[in-house]
């Protein structure tokens, strides 16, 4: 092979660094996150797995919805009225109202970083709490 | 045929190296902008366009100006000009990229550009120049690079790319006219609010972007083997003086409406930028400079000794360009904000962040610029031009 | 013969529908562009295609106030200092809008100013001295035939086609301030630094966002307090004002096209002017002189 001892070379050095991740964990992974659910609420505005997944573009549908069409009134799958807003629904004190227990938790885990809370106020929290938050 | 920008002399390189150095530079500034905001600019809530849309306003005017070569050689034959359309091609390219950079460092969400495109609103000009501007941008670029392809396998240009190259000559009047609009349509506005806009702008661009050309050419004549031609220059020089009186015409014009009818709202933009309004005279040095260019550049360019003088007309094509940078740029867009709608007088200044991402902007330009030439002169080289 | 018979059924079949289209859109008493808008819930055809896989939007919430054009009324010889710094105060103070000192960058939804600069086109060197010194309450206008929306390449500004109100759609605006060059009056602000920094956090409202930095914001007629019922903050403090002070209220707000709504009263018995009418924008907001 023409050069063959500086391709072998990169060969190795190449699969050291794209396997980075695996070698220097020792093939453990992280622990999963646990998010405290509110107390008091059971029912979301919709089902826990849809949720989950796709929590994201229900809070756009909402968002287009309340501002281009005067639309805020929203009706759960387990036909419940809610107002459709992220600080004052979403995040009300008896919901999830503690961002570093909740939306935090999986966002760092999976190294998320949405910027809704550029604009959108998180409800206040605790400083002991707060300082979970600094991880 | 890239790769001839990657072959050259100590000059080229020492040359592409200081741009690289302002590139960096207007870069690292950009990244501050991007981390603060544009509150490190020179703007405020009265003044909300500066020296970037200043800029872009003045560069997609010299972009439309490589229509003032295509349309002689490739409408009336008029063969001289097949020596330089490609420079007047490449000039285009990198005068419409130049503008595209300076729309994106001007957007206060530059994430959300794509937003143009995902919500397309037809009655919006701004969508419609995002259309015409990048429409050119690969219309120039697709015609150059296969002209220049033709030209170096000896063969002429195919058959195909003929309606291609007549398409881009309504298409280089269009991004004028469109960029003009987005002043014309105002009702706020009363210094752009008038149909003689867009006709200004066609005519500074006109002036402006061949005078540019000329001295893009009298460099390449002095440094490389390819001389453009006495002859090339020399019409396009004529070119640059019909558009600069006109340019002076409609402004003049402008003027006479203003101050014979003595309507408070034409006036008092004009007022402010050559005579100072309230005691605010911050734009005033910088306009009667731009009047001092213009006369001195009229006056070169239509006596008939001095224009046909290689030295000279160098003098007057960068009066030209000093005269309708300040002018168009800083006179029409900055000048257009004031007094404000309520009529209050904010001044502005441009900061050094501002004036450095300005600078890398245009040393982009400048760089990508340089390399097509250097391919395209390359290729002349070669094929023995 | 096949091919007659065919084609004879074809134009049979067509005209049938075209007979029966029209008494079928009369019924429906509604036209195509209606239908299709009726369709898409008040979206545009992107938006719709945005959230195509998703369930149906909301509704209305029963509590709202509605109307299909909502305007205001300043009945200006009500104003004073204390009305107008109240209005003021209560409106930057709900909806989180930074005190900025530097006047450059001063984000402001509602201001005032004198009468020669809000109207500038009447100028009147011998106005009534009270008129010419009083502090004109500024806002933005919602136009019926806004400028402002005409040049937003994303719509991020819109005119809401349910009530009228000229909105800011914070999430979708590029931050290109096009709109603040169209628009005439003046009534738009940039964010140009963060505005967190400017807000004590003691004084944030929790209810309502703050901006981002790069955004265009403005006065959206306190869509967020009718949906909920309330009349915009302005409105309210300015009349609990008034009445304490026995005067007639200062801002009236109403639907204009309710030809018995309070706004429509209060024009119909007084004069009224608006700013810059020449222009064609048909401003919302009527000055009582």
């Amino acid at each position: 092979m023409y050069d063959g001892g500086k391709i072998l070379a990169g060969i190795i050095i190449g699969v050291i660094l794209l396997t980075f991740p695996i070698w220097w964990t020792h093939g453990s992974a992280p622990p999963r996150p646990e998010v405290k659910l509110p107390e008091k609420e059971k029912k979301c505005v919709e089902e826990g797995a849809y949720m989950k997944r796709k929590h994201m573009q229900l809070l756009d549908l909402w968002r287009d919805s309340v501002v281009r069409t005067a639309k805020r009134s929203y009706v759960s799958y387990d036909g419940r009225r809610y107002d459709m807003s992220l600080q004052n629904t979403c995040m009300s004190t008896n919901c999830h109202a503690k961002k570093t227990e909740f939306c935090d938790r999986c966002h760092n885990y999976t190294g998320v970083v949405p910027y809704c809370w550029d604009c959108h106020i998180p409800p206040k929290e605790e400083p002991q709490e707060k300082a979970e938050e600094m991880h | 045929m890239l790769e001839k920008a990657f072959v050259g002399g100590r000059k080229y390189w020492i040359w592409m190296g200081c741009l690289l150095v302002f590139m960096g530079a207007g870069f690292l500034s950009w990244l501050y902008q991007f981390q603060e905001g544009l509150g490190v600019t020179g703007m405020s809530r009265d003044i909300s366009w500066g020296v970037y849309i200043a800029n872009f306003t003045f560069l997609v005017g010299v972009a439309a100006a490589a229509v003032m070569v295509v349309i002689p050689y490739y409408i009336h034959h008029y063969k001289a000009f097949g020596r330089i359309t490609i420079l007047a091609e490449f000039l285009g390219v990198s005068a419409v990229l130049m503008c595209l950079l300076f729309i994106l460092v001007d957007l206060g969400n530059p994430v959300r550009a794509l937003n143009v495109a995902l919500h397309p609103t037809p009655r919006s000009i701004l969508f419609w120049d995002m259309i015409v501007l990048n429409g050119y941008l690969f219309l120039n670029i697709f015609i150059g690079w296969n002209v220049l392809m033709a030209e170096r396998k000896g063969s002429p240009p195919p058959g195909w790319l003929k309606p291609v190259i007549y398409l881009s000559i309504p298409w280089a009047i269009s991004i004028h006219t469109v960029t003009a609009f987005l002043y014309a349509g105002l009702p706020g506005r009363h210094f752009w609010l008038t149909a003689i806009m867009a006709a200004r702008f066609l005519s500074s661009a006109f002036a402006a972007g061949p005078a540019m050309l000329i001295i893009f050419c009298l460099i390449v004549r002095k440094t490389t083997r390819f001389d453009p031609g006495r002859e090339q220059i020399r019409t396009l020089s004529g070119i640059v003086t019909y558009a600069m009186i006109l340019n002076v015409f409609f402004f003049l014009l402008e003027c006479f409406t203003a101050f014979y009818s003595t309507i408070p709202g034409h006036m008092h933009t004009i007022q402010y930028l050559f005579a100072g309004l309230h005691g605010h005279t911050g734009l005033v040095p910088w306009m009667w400079t731009s009047a001092f260019f213009w006369v001195v550049s009229l006056i070169l360019l239509i006596v008939p000794a001095a224009r046909r003088a290689d030295d000279v007309l160098a003098v007057a094509c960068v009066s030209v360009f000093i005269g309708c940078w300040i002018d168009k740029g800083v006179g029409l867009v900055i000048g257009g904000f004031i007094p404000n709608p309520l009529e209050h007088i904010t001044e502005y200044v441009a900061t050094l962040p501002e004036v450095l991402i300005t600078l890398g902007v245009w040393a982009t330009g400048f760089f990508v610029m340089s390399a097509l030439y250097k391919v395209a002169i390359t290729v002349k080289e070669e094929t023995g031009a | 013969m096949g091919v007659n018979r065919r084609k004879f059924l074809k134009i049979a079949g067509v005209s049938a529908l075209g007979a029966a289209a029209s008494p079928a859109t009369e019924a429906l008493a509604i036209t195509p562009t209606e239908w299709l808008d009726k369709q898409l819930e008040g979206f545009s055809i992107p938006e719709f295609l945005l959230h195509f896989f998703h369930k149906p939007a909301g509704s209305q919430p029963a509590e709202a106030l509605t109307a299909t054009r909502w305007a205001m009324a300043v009945n200006v010889r009500m104003l004073d200092e204390e009305i107008v710094e109240a209005c003021i105060e209560a409106c930057h103070k709900i909806h989180n809008v930074p005190h900025i000192k530097n006047p450059k960058r001063e984000i402001k939804w509602l201001w005032h100013d004198e009468y020669e600069h809000v109207f500038p086109g009447q100028e009147n060197e011998y106005i009534d001295e009270n008129l010419q010194k009083l502090p004109f309450l500024v806002l933005c206008n919602h136009c019926f035939n806004p400028p402002c929306c005409r040049v937003c390449p994303t719509k991020a500004t819109f005119k809401r086609k349910s009530d009228g109100v000229v909105m800011m759609d914070m999430h979708r605006c590029i931050g290109c301030r096009f709109c603040m060059a169209a628009c005439p009056f003046g009534a738009r602000s940039f964010n140009w630094v963060d505005p967190r920094k400017y807000i004590k956090e003691e004084e944030q409202n929790p209810e309502y966002p703050t901006r981002t930095k790069g955004v265009v914001e403005k006065c959206q007629f306190c869509a967020e307090r009718l949906a909920k019922g309330q009349m915009p903050a302005c409105v309210e403090v300015a009349q609990e004002i008034c009445k304490r002070k026995g005067k007639e209220p200062a801002l009236v707000f109403g639907d204009l096209d309710d030809p018995n709504s309070e706004v429509r009263q209060v024009l119909r018995s007084h004069y009224s002017i608006r700013r810059k009418p020449e222009l064609g924008t048909q401003p919302n907001v009527y000055y009582i002189v």
